[in-house]
């Protein structure tokens, strides 16, 4: 096989992992002295496929021969797709030369688990090690770490890559063990919380007072897949609440079940839920940067289940209607970010621009926020919402009109 | 009347001068009429020289907001820069309110300004140009961006690929990065045709990294608008990879589940042994 033959195996093969992020690590360039490549705070998404998704990092397996058995995974043992694999100077090149032309911000390499999995991981940080050090390569990179390898290996990853991600895939333990019995969902923990306190034993100077070595800069994170196994919305907005409470992760991922080419009896193909993992990044975004409890997002679902057709904020501004509607001239930041059509940035322009003078109706389109949105629940200089806050109706104003059922 | 004219490159620091010189001798919007070198003269011919230029000071805010509004090519936006810095003056707190419609337009402005730049730093494709011998690998690339930002993107490519020489040449201007010196000059340039071989690896992964099963046409083209697409090697997969999509989704959902290759069971049931032993 050549190297293009290749890269279309295992880059086809990469493709079901969600992550693409390469921001927030350390500042780093390559002016003045040897070396390539830079990272400058907020990633780069070099370019776009029809799938929405974009292409930030060259995301590859090592290789796609698998000892696991894992049924939503195109790579499992028992599949009969094609099996590449890389050598470490082939991913080099492939990194380097892509970056040199300005397509990529840097690698993200994953791999199917060959031998053991000390085995491949030791292959994987040679890879990272030979980047950094043989190449002087200062651009991004995301290593996929395999649970069961041993500390020491996950030690080295951390202090050459800038994130490090273990994938959960299933939200629950018992789906886990049936449709990955290979891995422990326990093991997967213990080793997150591994690299936690790795990052921040990192954080603390040595005891002559340097600063230590960075490790894993970008942090880590994990994905999960939806739709595969029965897990509502409310139980996978928990295991992500734990996991960003208990590792600090940065992300977690949420992949809709993809049809993959020869799949396994055990897990019938479906549609991909694409509006579902919408749901629930948008519910992701409201526990991370809106102040929300998972608990509160789940008690506007029904049987657990976020509202595909309104977003679940709205949903929840439509089952606590007592708590609007919202003076934007008084109300403290908390409250603002509840308002449906408020977002981060509109709420920090208003309680800005506040202190101008009093805001009306036509000030927050000035400001950017979606004023029809956010208008039932909302009280402004010039505008009150009146009955419309406890209409009814008001949920039917909001969602997709129904379809009209056509004659036979 | 004044007509302040700006150069091409530097443009920013030449607004400034001009704008301090006008601003601290009070000199009122509705008597300045800015314009860019390379436009004729308009109605009021060379205008009156400048006033000397004294001492003043503006928010803090106000200069980086400037800078990036300097390289908008909408028409206007140096004048309504020039009005804004004149009320910056009675009221420090001006910039912070977004609900004034004056404000909200320069940061309209600045915002376009930040994306295109953003789209830059993401779509020049690098081709290489490395004659035989030569010491350090040479590239080139075409580019067409919207403003004026080769100057504020410059830098990012400079500290990016500092081990090569490369140089981006847009419409108006080139600029080269030689042995780890930086130059820019402006001037009209000829659209570029250029390939690489290495671009076949880079179709090959755009092709295989889409998944055909979560077709989102809509998502791609607001991060990937249709303009940047003629100087994008990859764009032109994009039509067919769209054609096949729905029966590519199709046939692996029609496929029978195969039989699993022998060493598969082998190695499953070893493992699992290993599993119950530990």
């Amino acid at each position: 096989m050549n190297l293009q033959e290749k890269l279309a195996v295992l880059s086809d093969a990469a493709k079901y992992d969600a992550s693409c992020a390469s921001s927030g690590t350390t500042r780093r360039n390559s002016a003045g002295g040897k070396g390539l490549g830079s990272t400058e705070g907020s990633g780069i998404c070099h370019a776009y496929t029809p799938d929405g998704r974009c292409i930030s990092l060259l995301k590859i397996l090592m290789t796609n021969f698998c000892i696991y058995d894992c049924a939503y995974c195109i790579n499992r043992v028992s599949s009969q797709v094609q099996r590449a694999r890389f050598t470490v100077e082939e991913v080099v090149h492939l990194t380097t030369e892509f970056y040199r032309r300005n397509y990529i911000e840097g690698l993200f390499l994953s791999s199917g688990i060959i031998k053991s999995p000390d085995d491949t991981m030791a292959d994987m940080v040679r890879i990272a090690r030979e980047l950094r050090e043989v190449h002087h390569f200062r651009g991004y990179i995301h290593l996929k770490t395999i649970p069961d390898a041993s500390p020491e290996l996950i030690e080295q990853a951390g202090l050459l890559a800038d994130r490090l991600s273990m994938n959960v895939e299933l939200p629950t333990d018992a789906g886990l063990q049936a449709y990955a019995p290979e891995k422990n969902a326990g093991e997967i923990r213990r080793a997150m919380g591994r690299v936690h306190e790795r990052k921040q034993a990192a954080k603390e100077r040595t005891h002559t007072g340097r600063r230590a070595d960075k490790f894993a800069p970008a942090g880590q994170s994990t994905q999960l897949i939806v739709g595969a196994d029965g897990a509502s919305d409310a139980t996978i907005l928990n295991s992500s609440t734990r996991l960003y409470s208990n590792y600090k992760l940065k992300r977690v991922y949420y992949s809709a079940f993809s049809p993959i080419p020869d799949s396994t009896a055990a897990l019938p193909l479906i549609k991909p839920p694409l509006i579902r993992e919408h749901r629930l990044y948008q519910a992701d975004w409201l526990l991370r940067f809106y102040g929300y409890e998972a608990e509160e997002i789940a008690s506007a679902t029904t049987g657990g289940m976020l509202d595909l057709e309104i977003d679940p904020k709205l949903a929840w501004a439509l089952a606590n209607r007592h708590l609007f509607p919202v003076d934007i001239n008084r109300a403290g930041k908390d409250m603002l970010l509840r308002v449906p059509g408020f977002g981060t940035k509109s709420v920090g322009r208003i309680l800005s621009a506040r202190r101008s003078g009093a805001l009306g109706y036509g000030d927050l389109t000035r400001i950017g926020a979606l004023v029809n949105k956010a208008k039932p629940f909302i009280v402004t200089r010039d505008w009150s919402p009146g009955s419309m806050t406890d209409a009814a109706n008001l949920r039917a104003r909001f969602a997709p009109k129904p379809q009209q059922l056509s004659l036979l | 009347m004044y007509t302040p004219r700006l150069p091409r490159l530097e443009a920013f620091a030449a607004w400034r001068d001009a704008a301090r010189a006008l601003a601290s001798n009070d000199v009122a919007a509705d008597r300045v009429v800015w314009a860019m070198e390379e436009e004729t003269p308009g109605l009021f011919g060379e205008g009156a020289p400048l006033p000397p230029a004294r001492e003043m000071t503006v928010p803090k805010d106000f200069v980086p907001l400037a800078r990036l509004v300097c390289a908008n090519s909408a028409a206007g936006a140096h004048d309504l820069l020039y009005r804004v810095l004149l009320r910056c003056r009675s009221n420090a707190r001006l910039l912070g309110n977004r609900a004034d419609a004056e404000v909200q337009q320069l940061e309209a402005w600045a915002k376009h300004v930040r994306r295109d730049m953003h789209k830059m730093k993401a779509f020049v494709r690098f081709r290489e140009v490395t004659p035989p011998g030569a010491n350090r690998r040479q590239f080139l690339s075409w580019f067409e961006p919207e403003h004026r930002i080769e100057e504020l993107t410059a830098g990012f490519f400079a500290r990016r690929f500092a081990d090569m020489d490369w140089v981006i040449v847009t419409p108006e201007v080139t600029v080269r990065f030689k042995n780890e010196e930086l130059s820019l000059e402006a001037g009209t340039n000829a659209k570029l045709d250029l390939s690489d071989a290495t671009e076949e690896l880079w179709l090959t992964y755009y092709a295989n990294t889409f998944n055909p099963a979560r077709v989102k046409i809509k998502a791609m083209q607001s991060e990937m608008p249709k303009k940047y697409w003629k100087n994008l090697p990859e764009a032109a997969l994009i039509p067919d990879m769209i054609a096949q999509a729905e029966a590519r989704v199709r046939q692996m959902q029609e496929n029978a589940p195969t039989l699993p290759p022998l060493r598969a069971e082998r190695i499953t049931a070893r493992l699992r042994a290993d599993t119950l032993k530990r």
